[in-house]
């Protein structure tokens, strides 16, 4: 054992867009499935959620945007401040939360309408009909998401006519069509092939200029490449949580030097 | 050594092992051809019987005619009329009915022991025997709220009895969208009713529109229920006409008519000692199926005229 502290954590000198501040979360009112969890998000970069498989990392992505408001039953304790602000709180609609968190799936989930619908669903609830915002706002994200020049010919046609990386940067433009602050990745690769991923991977580091990148991985490669700080989460805690470099080259704790060198996972 | 041994030995105990699962395989083929030839062959020599024997009726007068102890002066105009506004009332209340108690069931209710009770009540209602809403609706429609022998009284008690088919039908039309596109909806900051009236209906429609025809289908056949409240046998007027030459131009008093149907009709001439009626009752029954067969056409060009926004 080269340490005995539970959780080492380096936040020194971080501009953090969300904090998380002593999180728990309980599925069911039963599962204990996050425990005690600081963590902090800073502003534009790639912070990347790493572990084992059920080790919680999806499941804290998904208190960001509040998706397990969704289903009877789970709770969380603690706070999580997006620009100081907490969003678990009671009074704060998780709508309003969605309008200012969006999420990318693990699997490509277009809707089965046109690209162009697609795209601008998340400002159609939002009450926008006006076709001259959309088409600018449509163009905007679809560029902002690389898919403009497959796509601008094709806007009436069916998302599900497009392949599998392609409805994943359909998706990216769907979260990124209304201006979010903050971006939730899903392991956002896991389900696309080696082209595919290179091309998302590329996309999320031109994304970090404008945006606040969260995503979640199974890929240690893909971490490496892609994130400016990483957080190792494990049965529930997070471990550890320093400089991507850091974290990988000069681990602290042992289960994350266990888990970074591929002895487990 | 075993492994070494993989040779013609075991390649031939794979063949047989192969060829009898395909001969199953294709066992099962040709009983499932025969089944559901036989079924389709049976129905189609009743039809085709049907309007054999009806075809000698099958002409304008038939249709332009009331009732008539002359069966060569009988028509159907009042039942076809009658059957026709029937459908109406029952489908205008069954389907916004029907599917909105199947949203709320679904996607609002909270999953306790009430909604656990509610479900099972539903299901079971769907076999209560037809005669039993027809009592229920001469006490509860006829008597009680004094509605009469009329068409409103028909189409509540056909829209009471196919209700819980197209509650039922609709509950599983949503359960079978994927979690995962109510996800990226509500991801984008959709409320509940957006993610159901943008997503989940549009995407079940198809499904739900089966339900409902063939809860439609059901109804358009019943008997029992409506003999029960007292539909007329022998009738010789139109109800009331919806629309008016004068304000407000749209009237509702055809509501309050009284009414028979196809299949009453039907059962009527099939039950006249004269042969010549049963002619009469086999053209009926060939307007009748007719009618069903319609309006499964109505559903299946719904479908596509909404599946037309939803591109699978």
């Amino acid at each position: 054992m080269v340490e005995i502290s539970p959780r080492l954590h380096n936040f020194a000198g971080l501009e953090p867009k969300a904090e998380v501040k002593n999180l728990n979360f309980y599925y069911g009112g039963s599962v204990h499935a996050l425990k005690n969890i600081d963590l902090v998000i800073p502003e534009r970069k790639v912070t990347a959620l790493i572990g084992p498989s059920g080790c919680g990392k999806t499941t804290l992505l998904r208190c960001f945007n509040r998706m397990h408001d969704l289903y009877p039953g789970n709770r969380y304790e603690g706070e999580i401040l997006l620009d100081g602000v907490n969003i678990l709180a009671k009074k704060i609609d998780p709508i309003e939360v969605r309008m200012r968190v969006s999420m990318v799936f693990q699997r490509p989930n277009p809707f089965p309408k046109s690209i162009y619908e697609n795209v601008i669903y998340g400002l159609r609830v939002q009450g926008t009909s006006k076709r001259s915002i959309l088409d600018d706002k449509v163009e905007q994200a679809l560029r902002g998401a690389a898919l403009w020049e497959e796509a601008k010919d094709r806007l009436a046609d069916s998302a599900y006519n497009l392949s599998g990386g392609q409805q994943q940067r359909l998706c990216i433009a769907r979260a990124l069509a209304t201006d979010p602050e903050l971006v939730l990745f899903d392991e956002p690769t896991s389900a696309l092939d080696p082209i595919a991923t290179a091309s998302i991977e590329d996309l999320m580091n031109e994304l970090k200029q404008q945006v606040t990148i969260l995503i979640v991985t199974h890929s240690m490669q893909q971490a490496a490449r892609l994130s400016d700080y990483t957080a190792f989460m494990f049965l529930g805690e997070l471990m550890e949580f320093n400089d991507t470099n850091l974290l990988f080259n000069k681990p602290i704790h042992q289960q994350t030097q266990d888990y970074v060198s591929g002895r487990f996972g | 050594m075993a492994h070494v041994e993989i040779s013609t030995d075991s390649f031939q105990q794979t063949q047989a092992s192969v060829s009898r699962r395909q001969l199953i395989s294709g066992l099962f083929n040709v009983v499932g051809l025969l089944v559901i030839l036989v079924a389709t062959l049976v129905l189609l020599a009743l039809v085709i019987q049907l309007v054999a024997q009806g075809a000698p009726r099958l002409n304008w007068k038939f249709f332009s005619s009331f009732a008539s102890s002359d069966y060569n002066e009988a028509g159907i105009l009042a039942p076809l009329v009658g059957s026709a506004l029937v459908m109406l009332v029952t489908a205008a209340i069954a389907v916004p009915l029907g599917v909105a108690a199947g949203i709320y069931l679904e996607e609002y209710a909270p999953k306790n022991w009430l909604s656990a009770l509610i479900e099972i009540n539903v299901t079971n209602l769907a076999g209560v025997p037809s005669i039993v809403y027809g009592l229920l609706a001469l006490g509860f429609f006829n008597q009680t709220l004094k509605l009469g022998e009329s068409i409103v009284t028909a189409g509540l008690t056909l829209a009471l009895l196919i209700l819980p088919i197209v509650i039922v039908t609709t509950r599983e039309a949503l359960r079978a969208i994927p979690s995962l596109l109510r996800e990226a909806a509500y991801a984008l900051g959709a409320s509940k009713w957006q993610v159901i009236w943008d997503h989940i209906l549009p995407y079940s429609s198809g499904s739900i529109l089966t339900g409902v025809i063939i809860g439609l289908s059901r109804a358009i056949g019943e008997t029992a229920p409506l003999i029960t409240i007292g539909a007329l046998t022998f009738i010789a007027f139109l109800p009331p006409s919806p629309v008016k030459a004068e304000f407000p131009f749209i009237s509702f008093e055809w509501l309050q008519a009284p009414f028979t149907v196809m299949p009453i009709q039907m059962f009527n001439w099939v039950s006249r000692p004269e042969p010549e009626f049963q002619i009469n009752a086999a053209a009926a029954g060939a307007v009748l199926i007719f009618m069903t067969l319609a309006m499964n056409g109505l559903a299946i060009y719904l479908r596509y005229r909404f599946r037309k926004g939803v591109k699978w």
